[in-house]
């Protein structure tokens, strides 16, 4: 039984308003690609507005978005972000819509399975990547850290 | 060791019998081996053998179904993962590579490098011109010879079964990817085929189609 969950955070710095012209299609593949990733083996949760998406959300500052996501692995997110074509493709074109955000835009962190995190957290946890690098407590799929171990309740053998 | 590794290939059959093993889509038997090179099984074993001591092949087990030996498992062969890479005198292309996708990253420089990597494969088409053209036998070659191992599938799709970029796309998947398939826009034209990326498990992550084949 999976006793953590992997957190992840994304942020991106829009290049224009979200409904100009030039993040059409970005715009446009949204609901798809939100859709793949709730049937992805090992998703379970994202943070959404009413119109489902997190577009409309600015917590951080006014032109940049926010992504934030819970799976069961980092292997089963990672599979989502690779190896899905349409999820791959959106990245491949990011540079479209996005400005680079300066410093680390994705940040991946455990949380106890059952919990959903706090946008105030995911950005203490990009905060802490920025500063440090990657640790255990914030990482990156290049450096990737294990879940921590189950609390010992019994002897094991 | 690098050395070690390339050098167990300089024995003619062994070296048959690798690049047999490797061209397969999937894992092989000793027996497959044996009959396809026309080599007895103990030689067979004993090469395939020498070669996952070296790092060259990997091995499974898979339960085989019905026939003789039915239940019992098959020990296969594979390539392995490792990759080796010899260069004398000393040379590292790949840190260099690692330092230029962390520039074209932090600047946002992605629309460049893919344009860069178009116009790069269409050099290289341009080069091969002289060659026979025929049609998608042509740009099966052109991957071939750079090292995708192409593969067309039932549907007339063209799906790489080696990425030459492999450890770079592991580290940079989007620009790596990115890189990839403009480059391959680049290399087989627009004019009969499209290029999309259709990341598989294994491979290169970009597929190349005919476009009257094409739904």
């Amino acid at each position: 039984m999976t006793i953590h969950h992997l957190a992840q955070l994304n942020v991106a710095r829009l290049r224009a308003p979200l409904d100009s012209p030039q993040l059409a299609d970005f715009v446009a593949q949204l609901p798809e690609v939100n859709g793949l990733a709730e049937q992805h083996p090992g998703y379970v949760w994202r943070l959404r507005d009413e119109s489902g998406d997190a577009t409309s959300l600015r917590p951080f500052e006014p032109d940049v978005i926010v992504n934030l996501t819970v799976w069961e692995s980092v292997e089963a997110l990672r599979d989502f972000t690779y190896r899905s074509a349409e999820h791959l493709e959106s990245l491949r074109r990011r540079r479209e819509w996005f400005v680079p955000y300066g410093g680390p835009h994705l940040v991946l962190w455990w949380i106890p399975a059952g919990t959903l995190p706090t946008i105030a957290e995911s950005r203490d946890r990009l905060d802490l990547l920025a500063r440090g690098g990657p640790t255990p407590e914030a990482f990156t799929f290049r450096q990737p850290y294990p879940a921590p171990a189950r609390s010992i309740t019994g002897s094991v053998s | 060791m690098s050395v070690e590794a390339v050098g167990s290939l300089r024995e003619p059959v062994r070296r048959a019998v690798y690049e047999y093993v490797v061209a397969c889509a999937d894992s092989v038997s000793r027996n497959a081996v044996s009959e396809a090179l026309g080599i007895g099984r103990t030689l067979a074993a004993f090469h395939l053998d020498k070669l996952v001591e070296s790092g060259l092949l990997d091995t499974g087990y898979a339960t085989r179904t019905g026939g003789p030996g039915s239940g019992r498992p098959a020990k296969l062969y594979r390539r392995s993962a490792a990759e080796f890479a010899l260069a004398l005198p000393p040379r590292d292309y790949r840190l260099l590579a690692d330092v230029l996708a962390a520039a074209v990253l932090s600047t946002g420089a992605e629309p460049a490098a893919y344009a860069a990597a178009r116009e790069e494969g269409a050099r290289l088409a341009a080069a091969r011109e002289e060659e026979a053209k025929s049609a998608v036998g042509e740009v099966v070659a052109r991957l071939a010879a750079l090292g995708y191992e192409p593969a067309e599938d039932g549907d007339g799709t063209v799906r790489l079964r080696n990425c030459p970029f492999h450890a770079m796309a592991q580290a940079h998947p989007p620009l790596v990817c990115g890189l990839n398939l403009a480059l391959l826009e680049g290399l087989v034209g627009d004019a009969g085929h499209v290029t999309r990326l259709a990341p598989g498990t294994t491979g290169c992550c970009v597929t190349v189609a005919s476009k009257n084949k094409i739904h």
